[in-house]
């Protein structure tokens, strides 16, 4: 093995370990957060419904799911079971072995709805989020392009109206304009399959045209920044055309900034996107989340909030490394 | 002239561009058309869902939304008569109406209900009842390899069936009392069914029992939820006797109920009371099931005309036709105008009509609401937004707009059994209390808060002011100046209808109170506290007109908005003043209103039900006079008593009833609402041609205007190409 793979290989385990503690106090965190706002006998009076919940019958719930004991501490107990006889020894615990449980709402494997529910999120991420990018990149490049004429500056203008813009107008508009008047798509649903190309077509194209306006202006700043420097000269002065310098030189070296932002995205891709989901009847995560939240289902909440904590661990172990292959002067230890 | 590699590239991208559009429109579809190719002309219902159902076991299940689907498989012994009003009960599975006898059991006078089932009966096909050549179950000995990848109950290659019988439903009597299942009505249940609470406390010994041995197995590290998943406890009902049910013969079955409760008839109609059979238990009670949430609270099983075949919570939820589902026909009867409605033109037919009932999960109403115009959804409720675009006043009433109306669109109104109310606590030192002067304080707020004007701004007029808490159709409803609150309004006898006292009136009852113009005894302004569970931006008008009721009597109404459990909290502690709620009946008797108020159901003695905390020893005694009897002139003379007395000691502003308004298409057949029973959907019909082809007219899709956009984009480009050209040819 090379030095530099074991480089590599050692930093990626030092991360991993790095991320222990962190893991534990999200863990932690999340538990003490959610128990202070709601109680067991909130959450069994949520999952139990309006009609004829009596005490009896809450406790009872508490019972068969195991929120009638104490939350860090139980003095009742002896010994060791003073902290294995807990909410949270029973409850939160097994997240450090990656398992979710089950739903406290429906009894459902979180595990396996998860998994479920990963592919309609990714299935408008990832296309919104390739398309978008591209879509980024070349719009700006161009705007670098024309940079200081009336196309740049009507560019500008044009990027921060449609930042201004909310997404969820992009929504409703979009889906008045190409669902409801032009009758080109589906106004909402899904399927799996070759079918659902029809229904993601319109979601991916709002997450497009929602986050050109930030993210042209983005990357126009990073291209200009790049095209100021003297390689760039010295390849206009060699003779290259304007086109093969932008593409070829300044886009390779603007690949660093870009790929910040990038590659800490990518593992938020499974997350979803919560008002899209909701507004397109995407069954992703980010409407399994919102549902948690609204039905104080506390199983899925914390599930979902430490998958998102090791997402985000995992993005930045592989921001890092991601600058290893594009910038050879940068060295991980 | 085009080259060969030219003429290559052109019919790729020919064929690229045809794929895409046939991807993208499919063969004739329109191309916003969310049910996909296979739908057309086919014989399927199309609604839609805006929550997942929390629970499809009919011992678990309690709410609305749940019973559009448990009450197509379940089938309890009787059902409501879809087309008669006011509500009748009718055999469902049963052959006739039970029986009724007397017994004294333990020195308890109890009254017995009979109840004989017709033979022939057949549950769905089910893996549960699947048996080999040999006759043995086939799938009650499952482990992880056999079930590996199963995540839907059609995963199971074998189905099978058998005749419901007696024992069925008694097993179902018996699982209310299991202690791990929560069931909502037990506490109701074991007040009246014979022995039902020693039953309950028995299993939960039981289980305690099982759980203890368990714990001392395990150790320190035993997880209870885990422990369960991965080893089921199976409690075994024989164990224990539960007096109050008996199996008679192979097709009869008795319960016994303390005392008189005739209300167990109603109860009898829902799935409470559906049969369960034995395989379902011990094939769900399977840990290789339960381990991949294939159980029977997400699939269930009944004889019912419709089966679960998908079940997809947060995506769809698809009801089949049962083919093992028994010969009933389309009612003969119903109400006088029913004929002229058409709603007796498949008089005599076989149910089911409709193959299948495709339920779509929609977590915005907009996105339903605009579906069901364009013809995908053949149903639709009436949100408070979409309101003025489906609904106008007349001078004749309510009456469809013209857009809905060219497409053919249809609308029905139907009062709920329901109430939305506001409540005083009776235990409070300013507001509660019986003597006159607190009465009357009650009263002019009742005047103050005008509900024709909520329903107006709030509602969309959807709603009759309430002037008493027995909502129109069910027994003990009084209509006209029979009905009116006296203390709140006043006839008009030119207009022949009640108008609301004056302001002026209610100022002085506020005098008359000890609040002169609202100020009190010790010459401050009076405040109530107005506790609510109203979170969101949304609710702020509705409070702003709340303040506004009681500004008019000079009265600081102080808002304590929490969420819900808090709320609860409250109501439960008796720390208000003053809140507003609702209630949608269980079944049509005026028992189920009434005890809203009765003493003993006091909230703040921890009993269920009646929040104000209002103990009037003349209601209670009505009350206990009223309950059980059956709807006599005699019974509505009484209910006449407690109305009045409710009306003068006004523990509750009555508010008013809510009004149901739904939507339907030109090709949906026998639409009627059925408020009280929800098993309805094997009546419905479509006419699926007319379906598609008004789909097919009214979705043509538009394309000129993306081509003129596209045209647009490119020309828009010609500027910075002729640029780009230009620089490159710069020396």
């Amino acid at each position: 093995m090379e030095a530099g793979e074991a480089a590599m290989i050692a930093y990626i385990i030092r991360r991993v370990l790095y991320a222990v503690p962190t893991l534990i106090g999200v863990n932690v965190l999340i538990f003490a957060l959610f128990f202070v706002v709601n109680s067991p006998d909130d959450m069994a009076r949520t999952i139990l419904g309006e009609k004829n919940v009596s005490p009896a019958a809450i406790e009872n719930w508490k019972q068969e799911n195991g929120y009638h004991l104490p939350l860090f501490w139980n003095t009742q107990a002896a010994g060791i079971a003073q902290l294995t006889d807990t909410i949270f020894f029973a409850k939160s615990v097994r997240l450090f072995v990656f398992d979710f449980g089950n739903s406290d709402r429906s009894g459902t494997s979180i595990g396996d709805q998860i998994r479920m529910r990963m592919a309609p999120s990714l299935a408008i991420a990832v296309p919104a989020f390739i398309l978008g990018l591209l879509a980024n990149i070349t719009f700006s490049l161009i705007v670098a392009f024309y940079r200081a004429t009336y196309l740049d500056y009507w560019a500008l203008i044009l990027c921060v109206i449609t930042m201004s813009i909310s997404t969820l107008f992009y929504i409703i508009g979009g889906q008045y304009l190409f669902a409801i008047c032009l009758r080109l798509v589906p106004i909402s649903g899904y399927e799996s399959g070759a079918a659902m190309f029809k229904f993601i077509l319109l979601p991916v194209g709002i997450g497009i045209v929602s986050g050109i306006g930030a993210g042209v202006r983005f990357y126009r700043i990073i291209f200009l920044e790049v095209i100021g420097n003297d390689y760039i000269r010295t390849a206009r002065a060699k003779g290259l055309s304007e086109i093969r310098v932008l593409f070829k030189h300044v886009l390779k070296n603007a690949m660093i900034p870009i790929l910040t932002g990038v590659v800490m995205t990518i593992p938020f891709l499974f997350y979803g996107s919560l008002l899209m989901e909701a507004f397109f009847a995407i069954p992703g995560l980010g409407g399994y989340t919102l549902e948690a939240i609204n039905a104080q289902d506390f199983a899925v909440v914390r599930a979902m909030v430490y998958l998102g904590a090791v997402l985000n661990v995992a993005g930045l172990v592989l921001t890092d490394i991601s600058y290893t292959l594009v910038d050879p002067r940068v060295r991980l230890g | 002239m085009y080259t060969q590699r030219q003429t290559r590239i052109q019919n790729i991208l020919d064929a690229v561009v045809i794929i895409a559009l046939l991807a993208l429109y499919g063969c004739g579809n329109p191309p916003n058309n969310p049910h996909g190719d296979a739908d057309r002309r086919v014989n399927y219902y199309y609604d839609t869902f805006m929550a997942p159902p929390k629970h499809l076991d009919p011992v678990r299940s309690y709410s609305s939304d749940e019973a559009v689907f448990v009450c197509q498989v379940y089938e309890p012994p009787l059902q409501f008569h879809f087309l008669k009003r006011p509500y009748e009960l009718q055999p469902l599975t049963a052959v006739h109406m039970p029986a009724i006898s007397t017994r004294t059991v333990e020195g308890t006078s109890c009254a017995v209900y009979e109840i004989t089932i017709e033979p022939g009966i057949l549950y769905q096909p089910h893996p549960c009842f699947a048996r080999n050549e040999q006759g043995e179950l086939i799938y009650h000995d499952l482990d992880d390899r056999d079930t590996d990848g199963f995540v839907q109950i059609s995963d199971f290659k074998k189905t099978g069936t058998r005749e419901l019988v007696a024992a069925d439903y008694v097993l179902q009597l018996k699982r209310m009392a299991d202690p791990r299942l929560n069931c909502p009505i037990l506490s109701t249940m074991a007040k009246y069914i014979l022995g039902l609470d020693r039953f309950h406390a028995d299993l939960r010994e039981q289980l305690d029992g099982v759980r203890a041995a368990r714990r001392r197995a395990a150790g320190l590290f035993y997880n209870q939820t885990e422990d369960e998943k991965q080893n089921p406890i199976l409690l075994d009902y024989a164990l224990v006797d539960l007096l109050g049910v008996e199996v008679v013969d192979r097709y009869t079955y008795r319960i016994i109920i303390k005392g008189r409760y005739p209300q167990i008839k109603y109860w009898l109609a829902m799935p409470f009371f559906a049969p369960m059979p034995h395989e379902v238990l011990s094939f769900y009670g399977q840990a290789a099931l339960i381990e991949r949430g294939i159980t029977l609270d997400r699939f269930p099983v009944g004889t019912g005309a419709y089966y679960i075949e998908t079940y997809l919570p947060h995506e769809e939820i698809i009801l089949a036709r049962n083919p093992n589902y028994r010969r009933e026909l389309y009612p003969h009867e119903g109400e006088p105008e029913d004929m002229a409605r058409g709603l007796l033109r498949d008089a005599g037919k076989q149910l089911p009509f409709i193959d299948k009932a495709v339920y779509v999960y929609e977590s915005e109403y907009i996105t339903a609401w605009n579906k069901f115009l364009q013809g995908y959804y053949d149903t639709s409720g009436i949100d408070s937004d979409s309101f003025d675009q489906a609904v106008v006043m007349t001078e004749q009433g309510v009456a469809l707009t013209d857009s809905l109306k060219d497409r053919g669109i249809g609308l029905i109104t139907a009062p709920t059994a329901s109430i939305m109310y506001f409540g005083f606590n009776m235990r409070d030192d300013v507001v509660g209390g019986l003597n006159e002067k607190k009465c009357k304080l009650r009263r002019a707020i009742s005047i103050a808060i005008d509900i024709e004007e909520y329903l107006d701004i709030f509602s969309n007029g959807r709603g009759i002011p309430a002037h008493g808490l027995i909502p129109p159709g069910i027994f003990g409803y009084f209509d006209g100046r029979t009905g009116m609150n006296p203390y709140v309004y006043d006839w008009d006898a030119r207009q022949q209808r009640s108008v609301r006292k004056s302001i002026k009136e209610a100022r002085r009852l506020l005098a008359e109170a000890g609040y002169p113009n609202g100020i009190g005894p010790d010459g401050h302004q009076l405040t109530i506290s107005f506790d609510n569970m109203l979170t969101g931006s949304s609710y702020a008008p509705y409070i702003n007109w709340m303040i506004k009721q009681f500004r008019k009597l000079n009265i600081n109404l102080e808002v304590n908005t929490t969420d819900y459990n808090r709320f609860q909290d409250k109501i439960d502690s008796g720390n208000f003043q003053f809140f507003n709620w609702g209630w949608n009946a269980d079944y049509p008797d005026p028992e189920n209103f009434m005890f809203l108020l009765y003493g003993p159901n006091a909230r703040h003695g921890r009993g269920v039900g009646n929040n104000t905390g209002y103990v009037s020893r003349k209601f209670d005694r009505l009350f206990r006079r009223m309950e059980t009897m059956e709807n006599t002139p005699e019974r509505l003379k009484i209910i006449r008593q407690i109305q009045a007395t409710l009306q003068h000691d006004a523990p509750l502003y009555f508010g008013y009833f809510p009004v149901a308004y739904s939507l339907y298409h030109d090709w949906y057949y026998n639409a009627k609402p059925n408020l009280m029973g929800r098993n309805n959907l094997k009546y419905k019909r479509i006419e699926g041609d007319l379906r598609a082809r008004l789909r097919s007219e009214w979705n043509q899709p538009v394309i000129w205007p993306v081509m003129l956009f596209g045209l647009l984009a490119v020309l828009a480009c010609v500027p910075a190409v002729i640029m780009v050209w230009k620089r490159g040819r710069r020396p």
